[in-house]
């Protein structure tokens, strides 16, 4: 057997990394060398154009001195346009959650009612393989002119596409429940809302559980985009408001803290659904 | 006669072909009954109902024809006077061993306390070995612990009758041994009314006080009725010294390999389904009249705790 090296991998990551930020940082260098400006254009921009060499995209030292410096202060507040890149990511997560609970609420008890009776399941099944494929963002408008209210507008986004998955996973798990053990409850004169929240919703909690992480993906995925279209606050605005900047460095930042917050979700309820996943 | 305490007559069972065409009759014109405390076991071939059958007893399934009367009623729908132990053990694998025997003793008993309930349940693990094994899950027992489960859930609601699905169909042979003499233990015990689905001659010579002979399907019907008559008080290790075992067994896998076909319909003038008759191999003759076994023999059967744990 080969001995076990565990911090092999851990080893290989770092050394892409190292790879990956020292390309960057050769490649954002300031050429030295001297620029063609066209006259016309130097006496638009001036001095910049002038000096000419160099470019928005920020070399990596940037881009770490402006992660410190979020890292730093959070949370501050310097008006509308101004929020720390913390308050960004709070409203972000707050809609998040709030619209996937409430998709949540509906998708749980409704697919139970769906896959336990095969008639509705059949009866709805046009309509949820019709709206499924939906682009959240397709409702927008609609929600916009419904609801009046952009944010709440942001938030039924995040309900509708976190909606169809929990939905349609609760229904299957629900309907695949084994005969035997619902047989089991039968023989036993188990009463039926027993048999629901002591037998079928354990029995579906693994497959419901993996809808909900879908879910949380997929509406992670659509607030970013959801909140360049509504503006005012939250993290996909920050992101918009800073290319009018042209900060790249503060996209670069706002970017990566997405994947972390996306990976910290996804963690946290990988780890509920391994406490309700059982062995058989 | 006083009715017995099972009665099952003309119960047919048929499934509808695909459209147009005529169905197939699994079984029909089924009759037999099963008195208290007694051991049925039934036997066939792959294919001849006996599954269904026992889903009928147990009220899970319908069958087409027929009714089955236990105890002075019909029988409609699935009740806690019918444990069943089904053939796959069908534990709930969330559930620790002790709970999947509280699901069913809590239903039984709604007004129990949460420690009565577990005392309850504590008791009828101990009584199938499983003191030591309590709290553990599905996934961390052994073949033969789960079906002991099974069997513990279903005795632990203290039901009228027991139906068992081929309980010991998917153990290796010395697990099935070891569980056989466990249950023969409660049984005698407790005088429970058991019917057994088996495919096992010599299970069902050990455990049963008659075994049905089920012919092949479709249109299967009982064919016999034999009577197990050796003395109640048997065990695996002595049971083939007494000679009457090598005429009931010789008799019974004749049957299987032989005399099974043919009885659909009626085919055999002579058989009525109604009356099957009641056969008892190497006494048929009346010369050796040995005395039958008293039908609930008084046994102090104590119930031996288990000699090896990880069977």
């Amino acid at each position: 057997m080969k001995p076990s090296r565990p911090w092999l991998a851990p080893l290989l990551s770092a050394i892409f990394f190292a790879l990956f930020v020292g390309i960057w940082h050769l490649a954002t260098l300031p050429t030295s060398a001297a620029v063609q400006v066209d006259p016309e254009y130097a006496a638009l921009v001036g001095q910049a154009a002038a000096t000419g060499t160099k470019s928005a995209m920020p070399t990596p030292g940037e881009v770490g001195a402006k992660l410190w410096e979020h890292f730093r202060d959070p949370f501050y507040d310097k008006g509308t346009n101004d929020k720390g890149i913390g308050t960004q990511l709070a409203f972000s997560i707050g809609r998040v959650l709030l619209g996937f609970s409430l998709a949540a609420l509906v998708a749980v008890p409704l697919g139970f009612v769906i896959g336990m009776s095969p008639l509705i399941y059949k009866a709805l099944d046009p309509f949820i393989q019709v709206l499924k494929p939906i682009s959240p963002l397709a409702w927008m408008p609609l929600a916009l002119y419904t609801i009046k209210d952009s944010d709440i507008s942001a938030i039924f986004v995040i309900f509708i596409c976190s909606l169809w998955p929990m939905l349609v996973n609760t229904a299957f798990g629900v309907a695949n429940v084994r005969r035997d053990w619902l047989n089991v409850a039968r023989t036993l004169e188990v009463s039926r809302l027993r048999t629901a929240f002591q037998v079928i919703l354990p029995a579906a909690a693994p497959t419901i559980m993996t809808g909900m992480r879908i879910s949380v993906g997929i509406a992670w995925l659509v607030i970013v985009a959801a909140e360049m279209l509504v503006g005012g606050t939250g993290i996909g605005y920050f992101v918009w408001n800073e290319w009018n900047n042209l900060s790249i460095a503060n996209i670069i930042s706002a970017i990566l803290l997405i994947g972390l917050v996306g990976m910290l979700l996804d963690t946290l309820l990988a780890r509920l659904a391994r406490a309700v996943t059982y062995r058989e | 006669m006083t009715p017995s305490f099972l009665k099952v007559e003309g119960l047919a069972r048929r499934f509808p072909g695909p459209a147009g065409t005529p169905g197939v009759t699994v079984f029909e014109d089924i009759h037999f009954g099963i008195e208290k405390g007694e051991f049925v076991c039934i036997i066939g071939h792959s294919g001849c109902g006996k599954t269904t059958i026992l889903n009928v007893l147990a009220g899970l399934d319908e069958a087409n024809d027929g009714l089955v009367i236990m105890d002075g009623r019909e029988v409609r729908g699935p009740s806690l006077d019918r444990g069943v132990v089904f053939q796959g053990h069908a534990l709930l694998p969330w559930l620790s061993a002790l709970g999947n025997v509280a699901f069913g003793v809590r239903s039984r008993w709604p007004a129990w306390s949460a420690k009565q309930v577990e005392e309850h349940s504590t008791r009828y693990l101990e009584m199938v070995g499983l003191g030591p094994a309590l709290h553990k899950k599905q996934a961390e027992l052994s073949g033969g612990m789960k079906q002991r489960v099974g069997i513990a859930r279903a005795f632990a609601i203290q039901p009228k009758m027991l139906l068992l699905d081929e309980p010991f169909g998917a153990l290796d042979a010395l697990t099935r041994g070891t569980i056989q003499d466990e249950l023969l233990a409660i049984v005698q015990a407790t005088h429970q009314t058991v019917f057994m689905i088996t495919h096992d001659v010599d299970e069902a010579i050990l455990l049963a006080d008659k075994v049905l002979l089920m012919s092949n399907g479709p249109g299967a019907r009982i064919a016999e009725i034999v009577e197990i008559t050796m003395r109640r008080e048997r065990t695996r290790n002595s049971i083939h010294h007494d000679p009457q075992y090598y005429r009931i067994r010789n008799h019974l896998v004749d049957f299987l390999v032989n005399r099974s076909k043919g009885y659909a319909d009626d085919k055999m003038p002579d058989h009525d389904p109604r009356q099957p008759p009641v056969v008892r191999p190497g006494l048929e003759g009346g010369a050796e009249t040995l005395p039958l076994p008293a039908r609930t023999a008084p046994v102090a059967a104590s119930i031996h705790p288990l000699k090896n744990l990880s069977a």
